[in-house]
């Protein structure tokens, strides 16, 4: 085996272990927080197995928008709202696990019955287009991926106007379920000083 | 310039002579950029602490560091040493996984981005196709390691430098990316190598910075507020947070951070310097000098010669854009965080767009210009 097989192989391992570890982390971890830092760890260790494939620019974009983007927004998310809030105890906790546990096998399973059923057409090595990727990905982007991109970006539109709808509180500042005005400070101001609340 | 000197051919040949397989030879290879690079990353850092502190005390009419060494030059050095040997303490409250990884997190990927950072025609680590857009992938991971160290340190300052650099970093990577698209966009390539060699036609007139000097400016703004340098340091603001999100750090964790951000101020400088100032390009074209003086271009000499010229001037570029971020930082305050937050999303974004459809306007109009 020559030395960059061995790497590859090396690198494949180490990657996929990491992406099933820490997905079932980010599963069965109790902690949110450790759970969304666990994410992060996935979506970059796939990010390695699409430079393993040779994908460079796809790898470079998951780690964009996937860890830049999607995942820092979750843990600022989470870290903003981080009430200390006593949740109430679900029901039936068991039964529910159970039932969900039984779901992702069903799925695990029906994913390993496609695999294994269909023949998989893989490229050789020297029909690889490599660095040509990012050039073929645009030209696909602009000819007959025309309509799912420009579709794409009208959902992009949408969710930046909920979005927005959503920040301009001072448009309707009142709660319509409660009637009473709708709290807009930032997070970085108290309404009164400390000192004063305590006297 | 086109092949320029090839020193992992010649490396790789000369061990080949002494008798090795090809492959032993390219593994032999493979450390000696990254340790290279990654030591004078280090050294550019003791410069810039250096130039800090020596353009600080000139800003305020103190003198500076002066005993240790000619001029204080082994300042750094003593600063390194002594965060080499404190204690490392980790707060009993804090969560000591996250609070360690913290740090590495913010450090990796910016030592990571020096792999495009060309010095000359093959002087770099690896010219991958994707270049400029790794960098840019690269730096999105860091705000994870800065809310990560801030949630870890279970203490309020820290965690609202977290958030806000968090904030910080995805304001500003948005027109950041736009500009360097815009320059994409002119070279068609992402590749660094390409972008110097499409700046290289008439030295000094063909650089970047003439035909984008909307995006120069922007892409200067964006760099310093990624790199949290004043004037926008909000995430640190000693005055409102103590320190931000470093304030539980100690010891070596805390010279990560510190280390960090200035090897992340360098490396910024250099992409400008590239990006907009012709990287190694000398102001007036090397061929044309030699044709001037009759000298053949692709003599051996000439050629180390003209590979020094280029990395002195890369690493002269990029020290003048350091000296004017230090400058910038002791002579103007701070902004608020609103103002930082407008600034970014109601003028550099709106700015930004309008500069890409420029230059794709003018791409079409004069391709001659603007890169067919």
């Amino acid at each position: 085996m020559s030395i960059a097989v061995t790497t590859q192989l090396i690198c494949f391992s180490v990657l996929s272990l990491v992406v099933i570890i820490g997905a079932l982390g980010v599963v069965l971890l109790e902690s949110i927080v450790y759970s969304a830092f666990l994410l992060c760890g996935v979506f970059l260790s796939i990010a390695g197995l699409y430079l393993l494939l040779n994908a460079s620019f796809v790898a470079a974009a998951q780690v964009l928008v996937y860890v830049g983007a999607v995942n820092v927004l979750i843990i600022f998310a989470i870290m903003l709202v981080n009430k200390k809030e006593d949740l109430k105890p679900i029901d039936n906790l068991k039964s529910r696990k159970i039932i969900s546990t039984a779901i992702c096998l069903t799925l695990v399973s029906l994913l390993i019955r496609v695999d294994l059923s269909k023949v998989w057409v893989i490229a050789s090595p020297s029909s690889s287009i490599g660095e040509e990727s990012t050039f073929r990905i645009g030209e696909h982007l602009f000819s007959d991926y025309l309509l799912p991109f420009e579709v794409a970006s009208v959902l992009l539109l949408m969710a930046m106007i909920g979005a927005i709808v959503l920040a301009r509180k001072d448009v309707m500042n009142k709660d319509i379920a409660t009637g009473l005005p709708v709290d807009q400070e930032l997070i970085e101001k108290t309404k009164e000083p400390f000192l004063i609340k305590k006297n | 310039m086109e092949n320029g000197l090839d020193l992992e051919y010649i490396f790789n040949e000369f061990l080949k002579g002494l008798g090795l397989s090809s492959e032993i030879a390219h593994i032999i290879w493979l450390p000696l950029p990254m340790l290279l690079v990654l030591v004078s990353a280090v050294v550019g850092v003791l410069v810039t602490v250096w130039l800090e502190r020596k353009i600080s005390a000139a800003a305020q009419q103190r003198i500076g560091p002066e005993y240790a060494g000619a001029l204080g030059v082994l300042q750094p050095i003593a600063d390194g040493l002594k965060l080499l040997v404190k204690e490392d303490i980790i707060p009993a409250k804090a969560d000591s996984i996250l609070f360690t990884a913290g740090p590495i997190l913010v450090l990796i990927p910016v030592i990571l981005s020096w792999l495009i950072i060309p010095f000359g025609q093959n002087l770099l680590i690896s010219n991958v196709g994707i270049g400029i857009f790794l960098w840019i992938a690269l730096s999105s991971i860091q705000p994870i390691g800065l809310l990560m160290s801030g949630y870890a340190s279970n203490n309020k300052y820290s965690l609202l430098g977290g958030l806000r650099a968090a904030a910080q970093s995805i304001s500003y990577e948005i027109p950041l990316a736009l500009s360097v698209l815009a320059i994409v966009l002119m070279t068609n390539s992402l590749s660094t190598i390409d972008i110097v060699n499409q700046q290289s036609g008439a030295g000094i007139l063909s650089w970047n910075i003439w035909r984008q000097p909307i995006g120069f400016i922007i892409f200067w703004i964006c760099a310093l507020a990624e790199c949290e340098r004043l004037p926008f340091d909000l995430p640190e603001a000693e005055e409102e947070l103590v320190a931000g999100y470093q304030t539980e750090y100690a010891g070596m964790k805390f010279a990560l951070f510190y280390l960090g951000s200035y090897i992340n101020l360098i490396l910024s400088a250099l992409l400008v310097s590239i990006l907009y100032l012709g990287g190694w390009g000398f102001p007036i074209p090397i061929e044309i000098i030699a044709e001037f003086l009759n000298i053949p271009i692709n003599a051996p000499l000439i050629q180390v010669f003209t590979a020094s010229i280029g990395i002195i001037m890369t690493v002269l570029k990029a020290y003048i854009l350091v000296f004017i971020a230090i400058l910038l930082r002791w002579t103007t305050p701070r902004v608020r965080i609103d103002q930082l937050l407008d600034l970014g999303w109601k003028f550099l974004l709106p700015i930004s767009l309008a500069n890409l459809l420029l230059t794709a306007g003018l791409k079409l109009a004069f391709p001659k210009f603007f890169g067919g």
